[in-house]
């Protein structure tokens, strides 16, 4: 029931998120799919005591494979199904935890919650950046074989 | 003599007017000087430097005549996936040559101007569900989800409005979480709502610079140096626009 309630609100929170970034209608879909495939795996992981950082490079690596066939496919740029799926990835709550430490005048909870928020952003970029990478060596490769 | 130069000109209006739209719907710092490179190398023009930067774009091109250099300013930043999807769009026809430089620069103009595919009510109607539904995600009770429905919903609409008002990002920002923060205490207040973290995360999720953070690590990485700090400061700026506009409710709490 958890993770049908989890998929269902991934599924919808990514495919109305794009919207206000005037996304093109036929894709839509698309990133409410890879926005769920990412948050699902996320949320799997971390239900399991996988820590989060792991967590969110696992999960924005998965959304940025799942983005790069979509824009392959569909001949579009990747970055339309990655937001998508990146955006429940960003450590929204955490960085909202910090801000209230500091208002509240208690400084070393809010800095440790700062940083981990800032080594959350980091890997997600590290997750993208490592699929994109591997994605680079199979083209070359693949462009060397038909040589 | 005098025809050939007044031609690169052209094509190079033609790159940097692709270049500015995409760059200010928020493309990558790589695809858009890809971009223009491969626009000025399908109309012939070997040798092209584009210099991208978040607040304006320089573009230089080497042919037989001196080397000619433009450059661009960029003012406003908004995130229009459907823009940076069409520009890809015209790269790819030009790249086919199917398109003269002339239809290409009419063809980008009338990108430039168009508007948002989605009205404003279909826009807050999605802010507001993507609230409640972050909710849901980040562990809220069911009970929240009107809750953070409406003040995700009401928080979008106040930043539409307080940017055409005052077209300064921060304001709009700081006003529109103040409002949230509002809403969410006056819902625990009156007993609507049980939990009200849950709900302000859930309903300022629309606002936040997920999207700029991302991109700012990643251009660090592929060594767009100036490009990955500008926008880090701008997302820098986003977050604590909200961040205080949140601390002002902590603090009448």
């Amino acid at each position: 029931m958890f993770i049908a309630e989890q998929l269902v609100t991934s599924f919808i929170a990514s495919a109305a998120f794009i919207i206000l970034f005037n996304a093109p209608r036929p894709s839509l879909l698309k990133c409410g799919f890879v926005g769920m495939m990412g948050w699902s795996i996320y949320i799997i992981l971390t239900e399991n005591g996988v820590d989060l950082v792991p967590a969110t490079v696992i999960a924005s690596f998965i959304v940025a494979v799942a983005s790069q066939f979509f824009a392959k496919r569909y001949r579009t740029p990747v970055i339309i199904y990655s937001v998508g799926g990146i955006i429940p990835l960003v450590p929204g709550g955490m960085a909202y935890d910090a801000m209230r430490n500091f208002v509240q005048n208690d400084y070393n909870v809010a800095v440790s919650l700062a940083a981990k928020a800032f080594m959350i952003s980091g890997s997600i970029a590290m997750g993208i950046v490592f699929s994109e990478v591997i994605n680079q060596i199979i083209r070359q490769s693949r462009l060397r074989r038909m040589q | 003599m005098e025809m050939e130069q007044d031609f690169t000109y052209d094509i190079m209006g033609v790159c940097l007017l692709a270049g500015k739209i995409m760059l200010e719907s928020g493309a990558e710092t790589y695809r858009v000087e890809d971009t223009m490179m491969r626009i000025a190398a399908s109309f012939g023009i070997a040798e092209s430097h584009p210099y991208v930067t978040p607040t304006g774009i320089l573009f230089s091109v080497e042919a037989e005549e001196p080397t000619k250099t433009k450059l661009i300013r960029i003012m406003e930043r908004t995130t229009d996936l459907e823009k940076v999807a069409q520009v890809n769009g015209i790269s790819r026809r030009i790249s086919a040559g199917e398109m003269s430089v002339g239809e290409a620069y009419t063809a980008l103009k009338a990108i430039g101007a168009s508007k948002s595919t989605y009205s404003y009510a279909v826009q807050v109607l999605a802010a507001a569900v993507a609230s409640g539904c972050f909710l849901i995600m980040f562990k809220g009770s069911w009970g929240d989800f009107i809750p953070a429905f409406l003040a995700g919903g009401i928080g979008f609409m106040a930043l539409l409005y307080f940017h055409n008002l005052v077209p300064i990002k921060f304001f709009s920002e700081f006003s529109a979480s103040l409002l949230i923060g509002l809403l969410a205490l006056l819902f625990v207040k009156t007993g609507i709502g049980s939990d009200m973290d849950i709900i302000i995360i859930g309903s300022v999720m629309p606002l936040v610079p997920g999207l700029l953070i991302t991109n700012a690590v990643r251009d660090l990485m592929a060594g767009h140096l100036i490009s990955g700090l500008a926008k880090g400061a701008d997302a820098f700026l986003t977050a604590f626009a909200i961040g205080s506009g949140i601390a002002v409710i902590f603090s009448i709490m």
